[in-house]
C-alpha cells in the first residue's frame, strides 16, 4: 500500500519535500523542544538540526550550541535526567529542517533543577516561550515565568497525545508498532510488527501516574471514555510501601523476580480446584492480596513477590477497564501506551493476554515503541503548527 | 488460650438466640470465614381467640361465642454468629431439638459457603445429619430474589449526611433484571433475569480480600471491621496525587475537578530527592486504599450494567457488611461513573443472601411461591452497621447475634388492581425517617401508649395467671424497641405509624396476646346491633337528601367509636358527594372498627348501595389488630344484620353482597399486599368505587392514594397532634371524594 502523508487523515505539509538548509521564517526560532508534563515523569522531545552548514555553525549563537551539544552529548543528566538513546529518530524532516529527535525524561519532581538548568543555560535568551502540554503545563506555568522568563505554551494533551502517535508510527523508520503472540505462553510469545497505516477506529489507553482511555474514531473525532487511578503512580506507590524499593525499575525487576500466587487468593484456594459453574479455572487470581489477610502468609511472602502482585492487580485491573471500554465503544483494537510500560514486558504480555483470552480473539492489544513520549512529540508538532488533525 | 476455647467458654444466652426451636423442622447453614448463618423451619404456636357460632348454646347474651385456641404459624428463623462459635451452637441445637439423632439420621441439612466443607463433618457428628453441599451463587441469587419480592423496603439508596440516609424503596413487583455484585474475597458481578435465570457476566480480584489483605500490609489493623474505622478518619489527600497536584487546578477542558483523584498512592511513590521511605499515617493509607477499591468496583459495575442495559445494581458481601463508610463509597463511585444515572442498592437483610437461598433449595418442594410472606419485626434485629455494633457488645453477649425472623403468610397477597400505579404507590402519608418533628411525638406518643395497651391486655385475659407478668415483658419489649428506633429510625426499614402499630401488635402476639380486644369487640358489636333495626327504620323516614346527609354522618359518627375516642362529637365539614354518584356501581369497602363503626355506620351505606341496585364487597382484616372488626367476625355480624334487614339477606343470597377479608392485620392499609381472592374478585366484578373508612386506612396511610377508579376516604381525625398538623380541630372529619385519575385511551390518542 503507497503510504502518503494522509494515509492516517494526519497532513503533514512537510512529508517527504527535502530540506532547504536554510532558516525558515515560518518557524520558530531554535532550539525545538516538545515537553510533556506529567504527574510523574516529564517528557522531553528534543529536534537536533543536523543539516546545519558549517556558515551557520559560525553563526550559531554560542548559546543554542551550548544546549545543543549539552542534550547530544549526553545520556544523563544530572542524577536523575536520561535519555532514551535507544528510541533516537534520526534523519527526520521537521520544519524544513533534516535532523534528529532525541527523547529525554526526567521526574516532575526536578523541575526546579530543570527550571535551574534552563537559567543557567541562558535559555530565555534564545526564546521566550517553550511549549508544553500534560498537567504541569498549568501547575508549573507561573514558576517558569517566574525564574525564567519563559512563557509556556499549552496545548491539549488529548490532541497531542493523538499527533504524537501519529507522527511516530509514521516516520519512524523501523517498526513502530506491534502486538504479542501467544501472550499466554512464554516460550512462543514474540513481539511482531503491527501495520498501524489504518487505524481507526482504536482506544487509547495511556497509563501514566493514572490512565486515561480515549476512543478515536477519526482524525477529529475522539473523546475522552474513561479512566481510572488505579495506574502506574499506584503501582509505583505500592510498591515503595510494601517493598521500600526506590525507583520504578526496582520495582519492575523484583517484580520480575516475584511470585503473585503467595500473596493473591486463586480460585482453587477457595473452591479446591476449577470453578467450574462459572468456568473459573483453578488458578485464576479470586482476590488480589487475599492471603495477606493471614499474619502467617504475610510473613512468608517475600518484597518480590508483593512487587509482582502489585504489578499484576494493577495490570488486569487496567485491562478489565480497557476491555469493557472497547466493547461499549465497539473498538477491536486496543492501543496501550505510557510510561508504565516501559520496561515491562509483564505487563505488556498480561494485557495482552488478558484482551485476547476475555475478548475470546476479538480484541487486540498494540503497543508502541516511543510508549510515553507521545503527548511530548505532539506537542512539538503543535508548536511548529504542523499538521494540526482539525485543519485537513 | 486459643481463640477457639476462648470462644466456647463462653456462655451464651442460647435460649432466646435460637428461638423456637424445639419445633424446628429443616435447617440450613451458610458458613463464611467469618460469620456462619443458620437458618430454620418453626412452628409457633399462639393462643389466640376464635369467633364462632353455636346456636345450640342458645346463649341469648351473646350474638357470637370466643373461645381460645392455638393458632399454628410457620416461621422462618436466620440467625447469624462468628464461626469461631459454631461448636457452640451446634451443641446447643443437638441438646434442644426433640427429634432425636436416630430421627435426624436420614436427613439432610443444606450448607453453602466456603466453610461448608470445611465444617461438614462436625455438623454430621453434633447432630447426625447428612450434608447436602448447595452451590454459593445458587443461594445468592435465589435468597436475593426472595427478599425484593417478600420484604417490603428490603433495598435501600444510602446518602450519607442526607435525611434520611437510608431511602427505602418499599416493594418491587417487577424486580428483573438486575445486577448483583457480590463482594466478598472477590468481586462477582451476576446478571439475574428471572427467578432460574442468571449469568455471572464478570468480576474482578480487586475485592473485600485485597482491602483488607493490602490493609493489613499497610497497617497495624487487626481485623476489617477495624480497617474500615481506619479509613473513617483518615484523608486520603495526603495519599492520593489528585488532579490537582498535577495540574495545579481543575482540568477543565475534559471535566475533571481539582479533588478528583487522578492517581491513587501516587504520593506515596518516591521519588529521587526522598531519601528515606516517606512515612504517611496509617488512617490515611486506609482511606485511599478503601477509595481506590470502592471506586473500582464501583467502576467496573457500572461498565457491565452499562454493557447489558441494566438499570438495577445492587451490592452486598462482607465488604459492605451495612457499614456506612463502604456504602458511602461505592455509591459515590456508582454516582460519578453513571452521572447520576444509576443508583447503588444496598439490601437490608444482605448478610442473609445465602442462608435464605440454602434454606429454600431444601423447601423447594413446598413450593415458597405459594404464599406471601412477612417481616416479623419483634424477633427480628434491625440493620446495625458493625460500629454500633461494637458498642452493644459491652451491653451483652447476645449481640454478637443477630436475627431474622420471616412469618409465612397462609394466602398469597398482590397489590390492590384498583391503585392508578402500583409502583409509584406509597402507603404511608408521613415518613418518620425523614420528619424529625413527627417522629419525636409519634415515639413519644406510642410510648405513653404501651401501658394502656398494657393495661388493656392483662384486662383481656383475666383467668390467666402470668397475664400480668407477660404484659409487663411487652411493654419493656416495646419500649426496648422504640428507644432501638428512636436512636436509629431507618433500622427496621420504613419508620411510620403503620410499623410501628404492627410492631405493638407483633410484640403482643409474641406474648400470646393476639387479640386483646375480643371481648370488647364482642360487647360493642351486640350494642350495636340492638340499635341497627330502630337506626334503619329512621333512615326510611328520612327524605332522599336527608337520608344522604343521614348516611355520611352515620359512617363518620360510626368511626369516632374507636379504641382511642374519648368523648364524640361532630364536626361536619364535608366535601361534596352524593350518593347518586354511586348509583349503579360496584363498590368495595375497606371497614375499621368493630361496634357502632362497622353496624350503624358501613351496614346503613351497605344497604343504601344495595338498594340502588350496586353490588358491595365489604372488605375487614384477616387478622386481628386493637378494636379492627376481622373478616370472621364480620361473617358473623353480617348474619345477623341479615335477619334484620331485608335487602341485606337478600343481597347475601343473590351474591350482590359480599364480605372477603384484606390480607391484613394492621390498622392501617398497605394496598401492595392485598389477599389474591380479594383482588380477583375486585377484578371480575368490575369494582369502580372503592371507600376506604378510619384514620389509619385513610389518613396515616392512603391519604394520597391514587385509584384508576372513584373514591371516597372518609375518617375522623381522632388526635390532636395530627389535627394540629393538618390545620384542623380534634374530630375534624376527612369525607374526600375523588374521581378517577385514569386518563382514558381516547384522551390520549387525541
Amino acid at each position: 500500500m503507497a503510504s502518503t502523508a494522509e494515509h492516517n487523515g494526519f497532513h503533514f505539509p512537510e512529508g517527504s519535500s527535502e530540506s532547504n538548509n536554510g532558516t525558515s521564517v515560518d518557524y520558530p526560532a531554535m532550539p525545538w523542544f516538545g515537553m510533556d508534563i506529567g504527574g510523574t515523569l516529564t517528557k522531553l522531545v528534543y529536534f537536533e538540526p543536523r543539516d546545519i552548514a558549517a556558515s551557520e555553525e559560525q553563526e550559531e549563537v554560542e548559546t543554542l550550541r551550548t544546549i545543543r551539544r549539552y542534550l547530544t552529548g549526553n545520556v544523563a543528566y544530572g542524577k536523575t535526567g536520561i535519555r532514551d538513546v535507544h528510541l533516537e529518530m534520526p534523519n527526520q524532516v521537521i520544519g524544513n529542517r533534516r535532523g534528529s529527535l532525541h527523547f529525554i525524561r526526567f521526574p516532575t519532581s526536578e523541575m526546579y533543577a530543570f527550571i535551574d538548568l534552563a537559567k543557567s543555560k541562558n535559555f530565555s535568551s534564545l526564546s521566550s516561550a517553550i511549549c508544553a502540554t500534560g498537567g504541569g503545563a498549568y501547575k508549573f506555568e507561573e514558576d517558569f515565568y517566574k525564574m525564567v522568563s519563559l512563557r509556556l505554551h499549552k496545548y491539549d494533551e488529548l490532541e497531542c497525545l493523538l499527533k504524537g502517535i501519529h507522527y511516530i508510527d509514521r516516520f519512524n523508520p523501523s517498526f513502530e508498532c506491534y502486538y504479542w503472540t501467544d501472550p499466554g505462553n512464554s516460550q512462543l510469545c514474540q513481539k511482531v510488527p503491527f501495520d498501524f497505516r489504518n487505524p481507526y477506529p482504536y482506544l487509547v489507553v495511556n497509563i501514566g501516574s493514572g490512565v486515561s482511555i480515549l476512543a478515536v474514531k477519526s482524525p477529529s473525532e475522539y473523546r475522552r471514555v474513561s479512566g481510572t487511578s488505579l495506574g502506574g503512580g499506584t503501582f509505583l506507590g505500592l510498591c515503595c510501601l510494601l517493598t521500600n524499593c526506590e525507583t520504578f525499575e526496582d520495582a519492575i525487576q523484583l517484580a520480575s523476580e516475584g511470585d503473585a500466587t503467595k500473596v493473591d487468593k486463586l480460585v482453587r484456594d477457595i473452591y479446591g480446584g476449577d470453578y467450574d459453574k462459572f468456568n473459573l479455572k483453578g488458578e485464576t487470581v479470586a482476590s488480589s492480596f487475599g492471603q495477606m489477610m493471614s499474619k502467617d502468609r504475610r510473613e512468608t511472602a517475600s518484597r518480590a513477590d508483593l512487587a509482582k502482585a502489585t504489578l499484576v492487580t494493577i495490570t488486569n485491573n487496567i485491562g478489565s477497564i480497557a476491555r469493557m471500554c472497547a466493547v461499549t465503544e465497539k473498538i477491536e483494537r486496543v492501543v496501550f501506551v505510557g510510561n508504565f510500560l516501559r520496561v515491562n514486558t509483564i505487563s505488556m504480555k498480561l494485557l495482552a493476554y488478558a484482551m485476547d483470552f476475555w475478548s475470546r480473539g476479538s480484541l487486540k492489544a498494540l503497543f508502541l515503541e516511543h510508549e510515553g513520549y507521545f503527548g511530548a512529540m505532539g506537542c512539538l508538532m503543535e508548536y511548529l503548527n504542523l499538521g494540526h488533525p482539525c485543519n485537513t | 488460650m486459643t481463640a477457639k476455647s476462648y470462644a466456647r467458654s463462653i456462655e451464651l444466652p442460647t435460649e432466646s438466640i435460637f428461638r423456637n426451636l424445639k419445633h424446628a423442622r429443616r435447617f440450613a447453614i451458610d458458613i463464611g470465614g467469618s460469620l456462619a448463618k443458620l437458618s430454620y423451619c418453626s412452628t409457633v404456636s399462639r393462643r389466640t381467640s376464635m369467633v364462632f357460632d353455636e346456636p345450640e348454646q342458645d346463649d341469648a347474651s351473646h350474638i357470637y361465642n370466643i373461645s381460645e385456641t392455638d393458632q399454628v404459624i410457620v416461621r422462618l428463623h436466620f440467625v447469624k454468629f462468628e464461626t469461631k462459635y459454631i461448636e457452640t451452637c451446634l451443641d446447643f441445637i443437638q441438646g434442644n431439638l426433640i427429634q432425636s439423632k436416630d430421627f435426624m439420621k436420614d436427613k439432610y441439612i443444606k450448607a453453602t459457603g466456603g466453610g461448608a466443607y470445611k465444617y461438614k463433618d462436625l455438623i454430621t457428628s453434633k447432630l447426625g445429619v447428612q450434608v447436602d453441599k448447595e452451590d454459593e451463587m445458587d443461594c445468592l441469587i435465589c435468597g436475593c430474589n426472595f427478599l425484593l419480592k417478600n420484604i417490603p423496603d428490603e433495598s435501600f439508596v444510602y446518602q450519607r449526611h442526607g435525611n434520611p440516609d437510608y431511602k427505602f424503596q418499599g416493594v418491587s413487583t417487577d424486580i428483573f433484571p438486575y445486577l448483583l455484585v457480590n463482594i466478598g474475597s472477590g468481586v462477582s458481578l451476576i446478571k439475574v433475569e428471572s427467578e432460574n435465570k442468571f449469568e455471572r457476566i464478570g468480576g474482578t480480584s480487586t475485592g473485600g480480600g485485597t482491602f483488607w489483605g493490602l490493609g493489613s500490609l499497610l497497617t497495624e489493623a487487626r481485623s476489617f471491621d477495624e480497617l474500615v474505622e481506619l479509613a473513617e478518619r483518615g484523608d486520603h489527600r495526603s495519599v492520593d496525587m489528585l488532579v490537582k497536584d498535577i495540574y495545579g487546578g481543575a482540568y477543565t477542558s475534559i471535566g475533571l475537578p481539582g479533588d478528583i483523584i487522578a492517581s491513587s498512592f501516587g504520593k506515596a511513590a518516591r521519588s529521587p530527592k526522598d531519601k528515606n521511605t516517606k512515612s504517611f499515617k496509617e488512617e490515611d493509607l486506609a482511606r485511599s486504599l478503601l477509595l481506590s477499591i470502592s471506586n473500582d468496583i464501583g467502576q467496573i459495575a457500572y461498565l457491565h450494567a452499562r454493557i447489558h442495559n441494566l438499570k438495577k445494581i445492587y451490592f452486598g458481601g462482607y465488604f459492605i457488611r451495612g457499614h456506612p463508610m463502604t456504602m458511602h463509597t461505592i455509591t459515590f463511585a456508582i454516582n460519578y461513573w453513571s452521572k447520576g444515572e444509576i443508583q447503588a442498592l444496598f439490601l437490608r437483610h444482605e448478610g442473609y443472601l445465602g442462608a435464605i437461598g440454602a434454606f429454600l433449595k431444601g423447601e423447594e418442594e413446598e413450593d415458597t411461591e405459594r404464599y406471601s410472606w412477612g417481616e416479623h419485626f419483634a424477633g427480628s434485629s434491625g440493620l446495625v452497621s458493625p460500629k454500633q455494633k461494637c458498642f452493644d457488645i459491652a451491653k451483652s453477649r447476645s449481640s454478637m447475634f443477630d436475627h431474622l425472623e420471616i412469618d409465612r403468610l397462609e394466602r398469597p397477597l398482590l397489590p390492590c388492581t384498583l391503585l392508578l400505579d402500583v409502583n409509584s404507590y406509597y402507603p404511608d402519608t408521613v415518613d418518620l425517617t425523614k420528619d424529625a418533628e413527627a417522629r419525636e411525638y409519634w415515639l413519644q406518643c406510642f410510648s405513653q401508649g404501651a401501658d394502656k395497651s398494657k393495661l388493656q391486655a392483662i384486662k383481656s385475659q383475666p383467668s390467666s395467671p402470668d397475664a400480668v407478668e407477660r404484659a409487663d415483658k411487652f411493654k419493656s419489649r416495646y419500649l426496648d424497641r422504640l428507644s432501638v428506633l428512636k436512636a436509629n429510625p431507618c433500622c427496621f426499614g420504613s419508620l411510620n405509624v403503620r410499623t410501628l402499630l404492627d410492631t405493638s401488635s407483633q410484640f403482643l402476639s409474641e406474648l400470646d396476646f393476639t387479640d386483646p380486644f375480643s371481648q370488647q369487640k364482642q360487647f360493642e358489636n351486640e350494642q350495636a346491633l340492638k340499635s341497627l333495626d330502630g337506626h334503619l327504620n329512621h333512615l326510611d323516614t328520612l327524605s332522599w337528601d336527608d337520608r344522604q346527609m343521614a348516611l355520611a354522618k352515620g359512617l363518620l359518627a360510626g368511626n369516632v367509636f374507636d379504641w382511642g375516642a374519648m368523648e364524640v362529637r361532630k364536626i361536619m365539614e364535608t366535601q361534596e358527594f352524593g350518593f347518586a354518584d354511586a348509583q349503579d356501581k360496584l363498590q368495595a369497602i375497606f371497614c375499621d372498627n368493630s361496634g357502632a363503626d362497622i353496624i350503624l355506620g358501613v351496614i346503613p351505606l351497605t344497604r343504601e348501595l344495595l338498594s340502588r341496585g350496586t353490588s358491595v364487597i365489604l372488605c375487614a382484616n384477616s387478622r386481628p389488630t386493637l378494636n379492627d372488626v376481622t373478616f370472621s367476625e364480620l361473617q358473623l355480624i353480617t348474619k345477623h344484620v341479615a335477619a334484620i334487614s331485608g335487602e341485606i339477606n337478600q343481597a347475601l343470597t343473590e351474591g350482590r353482597l359480599l364480605v372477603m377479608e384484606s390480607g391484613q392485620g394492621s390498622p392501617c392499609l398497605d394496598l401492595r399486599l392485598i389477599d389474591q381472592c380479594l383482588v380477583d374478585t375486585i377484578k371480575t366484578m368490575d369494582t369502580d368505587l372503592i371507600i376506604i373508612e378510619g384514620m389509619g386506612r385513610a389518613i396515616h396511610t392512603n391519604f394520597e392514594a391514587a385509584f384508576s377508579c372513584e373514591c371516597l376516604k372518609v375518617a375522623v381525625i381522632k388526635n390532636r397532634w395530627l389535627a394540629n398538623r393538618f390545620g384542623g380541630d380534634m374530630f375534624n372529619v376527612m369525607f374526600k371524594y375523588e374521581r378517577s385519575r385514569r386518563v382514558s385511551a381516547s384522551n390520549n390518542t387525541s
